[in-house]
């Protein structure tokens, strides 16, 4: 098959795949070989529906064996299949990244024949591409559940991150959508790729030569939208994993229905990617804000508001933490206020060391005022226009208008007098 | 101390040309209500000064940021002078005038509008060559690679490291369109800036246009049809940079 197709095939088969994130590692080039990583991640380009093109994102195959309910590749769907060999991969990933269209090769696979046979035809790409080539760019491969965990061990040396995918967010949608795959054999490489990237730091801290185990981390995805689970379920398991597994990122694929199948929703559902959106939302509330699941979501509302970002959500729900005092209040009070974030914090507390700030050096400092004002006084002096602080009048004034009128389109302004036919001739006919 | 005001400076639009500029402030008691390039000078009812540039001089002022103020306040003088902001020799000065006074603390208080369009202009530029460090494509003119950008701001300087280093086997030329400044690199380690007004390339090869097929395939592959988002697109990647990169050109057949 021509090289042309094959990669049209095998993208086409990958797309579904969120992660391609280049992050996480600083590598610097050495002389005479290609490529180095930089620790921020570097986006290459940004494909039609918005989303980063980082790594070239191709299967090595997709003749899978499996039959998982949710996905385009399934034994039972009939579609083309191909496979990459490994120097045909490994060829495309040096040409594309001598160009500058990549930062590195975001490698997975359809089980092809087993579990163990996948794996090896991707570590022969991978040892082709690190050692034969001297690739220094950034690799993340998938680990294969229910590979033999010398192989993920040995995959785990030549890549830069790896990634198990937990696919649904619950054993029992897994039972129901994906027979063959189990909770255990998920979790398995998960927690051996853990375990080998601890180990690896004692190792690294005593002997600086030895091989780098997974040194971006790990990261996972889970697909939302296909199975009944709730935001709250979704959002605990996303900071279980966190805890337990020490991943760098939980990735949330909203639904895209593929396939027609009996546990599944309806082939013209639309993404749920205002859910998914509020996920990611939340997801760097609890990474970076110092935030906890429970809580985001409380038990009584286990759904995100769709008009109210988390934050927000949360600020209007406990407006007896507020209003805080821009001048004085601790780093992580002022991350807790809806319209300051990471960055605008860092520069309050910084520029705060030297004069008393007001409104317009909070404009300077990238604050979002539309939303921080009605939760901050600066010296004293209250900075919300509105003469309450009624949860429900707030929520109104900072909520996303936008969204609701999203829901609403297509249908036409409601009025009292909504003019009826008989009242349209009369305009015509001059009689109004 | 009474300044005279009403005065504008040319200078030859280097670094060194501006740091010199900063030194006739104090050494003539002047305020100058412009500084402009020679190239880009505009007729002016002023008199004018011409700042010659003498190393000496620039020197003096170079070292004098870092020991006054700090060294994190001379790299931001240098990364803003790279920057694309209006009139920014005018707001240098000020901000060094402000600096000499203050000391080491002038850089951080980012409320003070003085500073923080300073801090803005490296932040537009630092962001624009992230970006670009992306966006940037290379053709293989046969074991010679060569991309042209066109940025606002004067990025090459701080983007070239980071190619040095990821193509060190590489030749490999970059060419500013919009500030028609080249670089180049060679395989031997060799490398250096050059002014230009036009580079010519030659044309691709079969390779070459077998690979740019290959990415523009992999580029409309990768797109989900059904989160089609036409404007989150252009967020993360302005459209000013779409001529340049391979996956927006057709090749003329």
């Amino acid at each position: 098959m021509e090289l042309l197709k094959k990669l049209e095939i095998l993208t086409d088969a990958a797309k579904y795949d969120v992660a391609c994130t280049s992050s996480g590692v600083d590598r610097a080039g050495e002389p005479g070989k290609l490529g180095s990583a930089v620790a921020a991640g570097i986006c290459h380009s940004f494909s039609a529906d918005g989303r980063c093109i980082s790594l070239l994102k191709v299967l090595m195959s997709n003749a899978c064996v499996y039959n998982c309910a949710y996905c385009v590749n399934r034994r039972e769907n009939e579609g083309r299949r191909a496979s990459f060999t490994p120097e045909e991969l490994c060829s495309l990933t040096m040409n594309f990244y001598r160009r500058n269209y990549i930062e590195g090769l975001f490698l997975s696979s359809a089980v092809v024949k087993s579990p163990d046979h996948t794996c090896g035809l991707m570590l022969r790409a991978l040892q082709k591409l690190r050692e034969d080539e001297g690739f220094r760019g950034y690799i993340h491969v998938k680990a294969i559940p229910g590979a033999d965990p010398v192989l993920v061990e040995r995959l785990g040396l030549y890549a830069d991150r790896m990634s198990v995918n937990i696919e649904l967010p619950s054993q029992k949608s897994l039972g129901l959508l994906a027979p063959e795959k189990t909770k255990e054999t998920i979790l398995a490489p998960m927690g051996q790729i853990c375990q080998g990237i601890q180990e690896n730091a004692s190792d690294l801290a005593r002997y600086k030569k030895a091989p780098r185990f997974v040194p971006a981390g790990q990261s996972t995805q889970m697909i939302v939208g296909a199975s009944p689970e709730t935001d709250r379920q979704i959002l605990l398991l996303t900071e279980g994993l966190y805890r337990r597994y020490r991943l760098k990122r939980v990735f949330f694929s909203a639904y895209m229905p593929v396939v027609n199948h009996r546990n599944l929703p309806a082939k013209d559902t639309p993404p749920p990617l205002l859910r998914e959106h509020r996920l990611y939302q939340a997801d760097w509330l609890l990474r970076f804000y110092g935030f906890q699941a429970k809580e985001i979501l409380e038990e009584e509302q286990p759904d995100f508001n769709p008009l109210l970002d988390p934050k927000c959500n949360w600020a209007v729900n406990h407006m007896e933490h507020f209003p805080v005092e821009v001048n004085r209040a601790p780093y992580e009070m002022l991350l807790r206020v809806p319209g300051i974030g990471v960055k605008s914090a860092q520069r309050i507390v910084q520029a705060r060391r030297y004069t008393a700030l007001d409104q317009m050096a909070l404009k300077r400092l990238g604050v979002v005022l539309k939303r921080a004002r009605f939760f901050l006084t600066c010296k004293g002096k209250s900075l919300s226009p509105l003469q309450t602080d009624n949860p429900l009048v707030i929520a109104g004034a900072i909520g996303e208008g936008r969204v609701f009128q999203q829901g609403l389109s297509g249908g036409e302004q409601l009025s009292l007098f909504a003019p009826q036919k008989e009242d349209k001739v009369k305009c015509l006919t001059g009689q109004i | 101390m009474s300044y005279r005001t009403n005065i504008v400076y040319r200078y030859d639009g280097s670094f060194q040309g501006f740091l010199c500029c900063v030194f006739q402030c104090f050494a003539q008691k002047e305020l100058p209500c412009a500084i402009e390039p020679w190239d880009a000078s505009q007729e002016t009812l002023f008199p004018v000064r011409t700042v010659e540039t003498v190393l000496e001089e620039a020197e003096r002022v170079a070292r004098s940021i870092p020991k006054k103020m700090s060294p994190e306040a001379y790299e931001l003088v240098r990364t803003v002078f790279l920057s694309c902001l209006e009139e920014k020799e005018q707001k240098l000065l000020r901000f060094l005038l402000m600096g000499y006074r203050l000391g080491p603390k002038a850089v951080k208080m980012t409320s003070e509008e003085t500073v923080h369009v300073l801090h803005k202009a490296a932040l537009h530029l630092a962001n624009e060559a992230h970006l670009l460090l992306g966006f940037l494509r290379f053709s293989d003119f046969g074991g010679f690679l060569a991309a042209e950008i066109s940025p606002k701001n004067n990025v090459l300087p701080k983007i070239a490291p980071h190619f040095c280093g990821r193509f060190s086997g590489e030749n490999f030329l970059i060419w500013d369109k919009t500030h028609k400044l080249g670089f180049i690199h060679q395989k031997t380690g060799e490398y250096r800036f050059f002014e230009a007004d036009k580079i010519e390339l030659p044309e691709p090869d079969e390779t070459e246009l077998a690979y740019r097929e290959l990415w523009r395939e992999f580029y409309e592959t990768i797109a989900i049809e059904g989160r089609k988002n036409p404007k989150l697109r252009r967020t993360h990647m302005p459209m000013r940079y779409w001529p340049e990169m391979t996956e927006f050109q057709q090749e003329p057949y």
